[in-house]
């Protein structure tokens, strides 16, 4: 395991070192300390690497990450995960807003709250929050999972494509064309896989399921009012 | 007004022109605003209001034949390890796969790298066809992210993030169904055949100061080895241009009002933004006071159509300048040959706007596999090398004229205006005076 101190190197030379290890592997185990908020840490990572950040992580963290396995012992600014493509991030504590914005693959879990915005456009992305999610969660979320244990905010889902949203508590409003579901078979069995992929023990059967209404999917002039 | 009737005594309003009555018929009849491609059509203060004073007395000029001027520029050397550097200074603007077809993709990498210079992608992602016939692409870093990925954007010579563009500033892309194939789908991760709404501003970030981390987290994701452009569109462009240098860009694409779009309403392309003319002092303005003139480079863009427009540019202050709707024009959008295939379609070649249609007879902005068929991407791609060579030589003829011996020794001193809304607007002088409007003596 390689420790990586941050109070003596920069996160370019953080960046840098994880980066090197796609070229030719030699440390699988990074330990980084001192994070003390810096942004952008372990960005644009390709290898498959185990990461843990002990500390607090400020903007982008992870962002753009692919295959490597990312955890912070602390919370995440704005943008955790921001287009990860695959891999898993896991956040220990809260997450700030967009989390998981515009994520292609991988999982994200935050085991604390996630703000505003969570899975913004997420292109594919799983994200499994254990407590709350913020206004807006969702909006143009375009394909994936959001599961989210506690409430969500407002206008959830807001002009939603194909993103399955599960949701256990409260939901303060739906956005515009997203519309609570049935909850079959299939979607138990999916979000059953879900939260034991993120090692979160809920009962699949005590969430609701949302999607979008496909109304808006075309232009119509009847639905002027929804835009 | 009088119109092109026979009789003199019918007289055509105005303000209630025919094309304005049409659009309230067409808007009563549908309910919907109109939605067009290409950029505004309103005539507008632009280059052609602006002319060089040629050498004479007081200045002399370069052979034309005997004397070099040089053309090439460096784009991005502020921070990155590896700018771009071109031949020309003018590039291709960003034109995305989905609004254009994939031959025509590959018709402006073939002609941009010909011509020695670079083609910029769009907002659906970077194709194998256009990366591999461009010797250097710009990647754009959109609202969407459509196709997005950290692969991609290290195959990428350059960055540019756009916050906005000419034609719609404040607005987002707009793809509709019938140009959503099977592969446009695949790449933006959508459903086929819906009418796709771009995001108008960034899902991860808002204002300068996030910016500034957001320009960060690209850097460390490709090692800090390729330039960042931030792009917007022509508004508030002294603080605009100020904010983006403050958040650390290594150039600024400033797009003026007549820059073309693929798709978006016909309302925002006419009545929103500021002319490209306009555009181009204030940017300069704001990098001359923060010291950062020629050192984070200026594109302009919207509007550009031949050589004198570029050497108008750059003797107004900018490093290089951007073509799109010429670009098209130059592969084959809009050719009469195609005007029996315009008609079908109610248009007519030379007024073709409806690219969101996807019904092209050029083949350019379609998806329909026999439309994009037309466009043979090798010709097309000759055509465009041809045409910026012949703007190059344009701008390098000006330039010779007035004695400069590289375009970007080109000056404000070096031009007058015609009008005085050009001469405000452009900041020179009203032709014959000394007279600069808004500008005390």
């Amino acid at each position: 395991m390689n420790t990586f101190d941050l109070s003596t190197n920069t996160v370019t030379e953080l960046n840098h070192a994880l980066h090197a290890q796609k070229d030719k592997m030699t440390q699988a185990e990074w330990v980084v300390t001192n994070p003390k908020g810096s942004h952008n840490l372990a960005v644009g990572l390709d290898s498959e690497l185990a990461v843990d950040i002990h500390g607090h992580a400020g903007y982008f963290c992870a962002g753009m990450n692919k295959t490597a396995s990312i955890t912070v012992h602390g919370n995440v600014g704005q943008g955790v995960a921001e287009n990860m493509m695959s891999g898993v991030v896991r956040v220990k504590g809260d997450a700030s807003q967009a989390a998981g914005a515009t994520a292609h693959g991988g999982m994200l879990i935050v085991e604390g709250n996630a703000g505003a915005r969570c899975g913004i456009s997420m292109k594919g992305v799983d994200i499994v929050v254990k407590g709350n999610v913020g206004h807006m969660s969702c909006f143009m979320g375009q394909s994936g999972s959001l599961v989210v244990c506690g409430d969500a905010g407002e206008a959830l889902g807001d002009s939603l494509y194909e993103v399955h949203i599960y949701v256990k508590g409260e939901v303060k409003s739906l956005g515009a064309d997203c519309v609570q579901k049935e909850m079959r078979e299939e979607h138990i069995a999916e979000l059953t896989a879900l939260l034991a992929k993120a090692g979160v023990e809920e009962d699949p059967a005590s969430f609701k399921r949302y999607g979008s209404a496909r109304e808006l999917y075309t232009f119509k002039v009847d639905n002027a009012s929804a835009y | 007004m009088s119109n092109d009737t026979h009789n003199p005594n019918l007289r055509e309003s105005a303000t209630f022109d025919r094309s304005t009555m049409a659009e309230i018929r067409r808007a009563a009849e549908t309910g919907i605003y109109d939605i067009r491609g290409f950029g505004a059509k309103r005539k507008l203060p632009h280059f052609d209001d602006l002319l060089f004073l040629g050498a004479s007395m007081s200045r002399y000029p370069l052979e034309g034949y005997r004397e070099t001027c040089n053309t090439s520029v460096t784009l991005g050397d502020r921070f990155a390890k590896k700018p771009i550097k071109l031949d020309i200074p003018v590039t291709i603007a960003g034109m995305s796969f989905g609004a254009l077809s994939a031959n025509a993709k590959e018709a402006l990498g073939r002609g941009a790298s010909m011509a020695g210079t670079s083609t910029t992608t769009g907002d659906g992602g970077m194709t194998p066809e256009e990366r591999g016939q461009s010797k250097k692409l710009v990647y754009q870093y959109l609202p969407s992210r459509y196709g997005m990925n950290p692969d991609d954007l290290r195959k990428a010579d350059a960055i540019e993030i756009v916050l906005g563009q000419g034609a719609k500033p404040g607005g987002g892309g707009m793809l509709l169904g019938q140009k959503i194939t099977d592969r446009v789908a695949q790449m933006r991760n959508l459903p086929k055949g819906i009418d796709q709404r771009s995001a108008c501003r960034h899902p991860d970030w808002t204002g300068p100061d996030d910016l500034a981390i957001k320009i960060l987290e690209l850097r460390e994701i490709t090692d800090w080895q390729v330039p960042i452009y931030i792009k917007v569109g022509a508004t508030r462009t002294y603080y605009d241009v100020k904010l983006a240098v403050k958040a650390g860009a290594d150039v600024i694409v400033v797009d003026g009002m007549q820059g073309g779009t693929a798709a978006t309403q016909d309302v925002f392309i006419e009545h929103v933004g500021i002319p490209t003319l306009a555009a181009i002092p204030q940017a300069v303005q704001a990098l001359q006071e923060m010291g950062m003139h020629r050192k984070v480079q200026l594109i302009v863009s919207g509007g550009i159509r031949n050589g004198a427009d570029v050497a108008k540019c750059m003797a107004l202050g900018a490093d290089a300048v951007a073509i799109g709707t010429a670009a098209l024009v130059a592969l084959g959008c809009n050719d009469p040959k195609w005007d029996d295939e315009f008609k079908k379609i109610g248009s007519a070649a030379g007024y073709y706007d409806d690219y969101q249609e996807g019904k092209d007879p050029a083949g350019i902005s379609t998806q329909d596999p026999e439309l994009m068929k037309r466009l043979d991407p090798v010709d097309a791609g000759r055509r465009l090398a041809n045409y910026l060579r012949v703007l190059t030589l344009e701008a390098q003829t000006l330039a010779r004229a007035c004695g400069k011996n590289d375009l970007r020794n080109l000056e404000p001193e070096d031009l007058v205006a015609l009008t005085v809304e050009s001469a405000a607007m452009a900041r020179v002088p009203l032709a014959g005076t000394t007279w600069v409007p808004g500008q005390k003596f």
